[in-house]
């Protein structure tokens, strides 16, 4: 596949801060990238890096086969969306979305379409002649997102483009954004750190911690495989429920460090396990039933219920497996009541174990 | 009413004398005493004669009010060898301020910008430098100073002492730009970097627009702090150029004669008229400034 943007071997420090570690990264021509990942870990910074806003201190980056490593903002072929809009508040929104193309020298005729097209696919025609403070979030978000399109670049950067905005808003622009993709067909790369953004519009998600890519992979495989303890842990909400103990391969079974034991036969290991490891298996909330979908599973267990939190479209319970608080998630219509004993079962196969020591997938 | 008053609803009810607004009220009127008192007497003192002035009650109203101790100070008075008042220093006055305020403020928002947004190497040294400038007396420095004007053969020139103004305006002006550039969203240079406006560009079209309010502060400072100089003038400026400050001292320190109270209180007053319309003008403009980040960070 044709590659869009190509990171080598970057890092970034300040001063004796190293903030992004030898990172690399492909991404296809069209393909909408998400980096995820805690505060602090680096995305802005990889995104400055790409964007030419920040200098790199070792690597190169290649936008659409050129090397651009020390080209200027304008000269890479990129738009960009801050968070914080970042509109220049004394123009309207119409010089605004104009501004990169009347400093480029464009002819008026062709801005005017530019902008036109813009507004029109963004739909904030009746916005144009409005400065920014007159603009709700939404709109001003849609404008800053405009900005970049007018450019008519091959790569977009957003950084938490919806981070500012409320909960229905944010839903509501991240179907437009997903939108804008389909039509567009530009490489996009998108930071944010909520999942659901991350999952919902990534075709690839690159989990990012401390300036190096832990994981990339498509959001499938992020949330089902995750390559080690991290990713499990950063992925999912409610987070994954983790079980210590000892993997002993001659027998197929994991023993929890209560004495609890777990066949893991169905389980596909990544690699072959020779001899008893010290390991920590790994199981989503959703992927532990209840009643008679628990019976026929590898693993069952009769647990008391300890708290119930209902969620609307389902309701969490809070167990213990193992002397380890676990959740699960069960169907709304299903009664249980704090207190209550009942059958719970899953099966490996659909769960992660890691190693305790590498904190790697096995 | 005493219903009312037991079921609390609505706006609550603040009483207009509270202990607090008491004293608030009474500090702020005595202080206003304090200050306009010197004024009163300024102003009655200008307006009577002579004789009047020099025989009665100073605190006392004009019995026949006159202007002419004004005309006296601003076109006759004398100033040692010449009688001309007080209209030449007023335009020597100008001639110094109106540069140097705008050269300075013009230099001083421009290392601001750069300071904050196009950090070069040593651009921290660079700042500490210039702050520690701020700090040092600068009668220390005069007679330095006077020797690199006189080597740059701008001793005694107009030119000399609104280039001594813009150098001493520098390090405070350039603070006060610094914080208030480094308030504003960094994302917004970014923005306008990816959009490919450069080092000027950005700053015409997307910084200054966004700081009228410390621009103002920057000019009022500098009015004021320029128009109210008076060592750098009577030292760099030369005999010729005298600003308004020099003369005024000139005048009311003038040893022949009698003394004119009721012309020097005139000529005074002449003198701190612009500041004072400058403040009055503008003091809008300065409060919002000052709370717009020019005191932040
Ligand atoms: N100018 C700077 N000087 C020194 N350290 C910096 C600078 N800018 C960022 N950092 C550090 O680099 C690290 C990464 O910052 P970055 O802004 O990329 O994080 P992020 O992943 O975008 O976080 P967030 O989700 O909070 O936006 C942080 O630890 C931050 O403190
Ligand atoms: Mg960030």
């Amino acid at each position: 596949m044709e590659s869009s943007v190509s990171i080598r071997d970057l890092s970034l420090d300040f001063g004796s801060v190293k903030v992004l570690q030898s990172l690399d990264l492909e991404v296809a021509k069209g393909e909408f990238i998400v980096l995820l990942g805690p505060s602090g870990c680096g995305k802005s910074t990889l995104l400055n890096c790409i964007a030419g806003l920040l200098d790199v201190s070792e690597g190169q980056i290649f936008i659409g086969g050129k090397n651009v490593t020390w080209a200027e903002p304008k000269d890479r072929g990129i738009g960009m969306v801050f968070q914080s809009y970042a509109l220049y508040p004394q123009m309207t929104v119409e010089r605004n979305l104009s501004f990169g193309l009347r400093v480029s020298g464009m002819p008026k005729a062709e801005i005017e379409q530019r902008v036109n097209r813009a507004a029109e696919i963004l739909q904030i025609q009746p916005l144009l002649g409005r400065k920014p403070a007159n603009l709700s979030g939404g709109q001003r978000q849609r404008v800053a997102i405009g900005r970049a399109l007018v450019r008519d670049v091959d790569v977009f950067l957003f950084d938490e483009p919806l981070s500012n905005l409320d909960a229905k808003l944010r839903s509501d622009l991240r179907v437009e954004i997903k939108r804008l993709h389909h039509r567009l067909k530009n490489t996009m790369i998108y930071v944010t750190h909520d999942q659901i953004e991350a999952l919902t519009l990534a075709d690839r998600i690159a989990i990012m911690k401390n300036g190096t890519i832990q994981q990339l992979a498509d959001p499938h495989t992020i949330y089902n495989r995750p390559v080690n303890l991290y990713v499990a842990g950063f992925i999912g909400s409610p987070s994954m429920n983790f079980l210590e103990g000892t993997l002993n391969p001659a027998n197929q079974t994991f023993v929890a460090d209560d004495g609890t034991v777990v066949p893991v036969g169905t389980y596909a290991f990544e690699t072959p396990v020779s001899g008893s490891t010290k390991a920590v298996l790994g199981v989503r909330p959703e992927h532990i039933l209840i009643g008679e979908d628990a019976k026929s599973k590898p693993f069952t267990q009769e647990v008391e219920i300890e708290i119930v939190e209902p969620m609307g479209s389902d309701t969490l319970a809070w167990t213990k497996i193992a002397g380890k608080a676990v959740t699960f998630r069960c169907d709304s219509d299903v009664v249980i009541t704090s207190g209550q004993k009942i059958l719970i079962g899953f099966d490996p196969a659909r769960g992660s174990i890691f190693n305790a020591e590498t904190t790697n997938r096995i | 009413m005493a219903v009312d008053t037991l079921e609390p609803r609505g706006m609550r009810p603040r009483p207009f004398f509270t202990p607090r607004k008491i004293i608030i009220y009474s500090l702020l009127f005595f202080i206003s005493v304090y200050y306009l008192f010197p004024m009163y007497v300024m102003i009655v003192t200008s307006l009577k004669s002579l004789d009047e002035a020099r025989g009665g009650n100073i605190f006392a109203l004009p019995i026949k009010v006159t202007f002419d101790p004004w005309f006296k100070a601003w076109d006759t008075a004398c100033t040692g060898l010449y009688c001309e008042g007080l209209k030449v220093g007023f335009l020597n006055s100008m001639k110094i301020t109106i540069p140097s305020v705008i050269v300075s403020v013009l230099i001083a928002s421009i290392n601001g910008y750069a300071l904050v947004n196009w950090r070069f190497k040593g651009s921290e040294v660079f700042f500490v430098i210039l702050l520690f400038g701020s700090f040092i007396p600068y009668q220390v420095m005069l007679y330095p100073l006077v020797i690199i004007l006189r080597e740059l053969h701008m001793f005694s020139t107009l030119q000399g002492v609104i280039l001594i103004h813009t150098v001493f305006g520098m390090p405070i002006l350039t603070l006060l730009f610094r914080n208030y550039f480094a308030s504003l969203p960094p994302e917004l240079f970014k923005a306008a970097r990816v959009d490919g406006a450069g080092f000027w560009r950005i700053f015409i079209q997307i910084m200054v627009p966004m700081s009228l309010p410390i621009f103002v502060v920057a000019m009022i400072l500098q009015i004021t702090g320029i128009w109210n100089d008076f060592l750098f003038g009577v030292i760099f400026a030369g005999n010729q150029n005298y600003p308004m400050t020099v003369q005024l001292n000139n005048i009311v320190n003038s040893t022949q004669g009698v003394k004119e109270y009721n012309v020097n209180m005139a000529a005074t007053i002449l003198t701190g008229l612009v500041p004072l319309a400058v403040y009055f003008i503008s003091g809008k403009w300065f409060v919002r400034g000052i709370a717009a980040g020019a005191v932040k960070g």
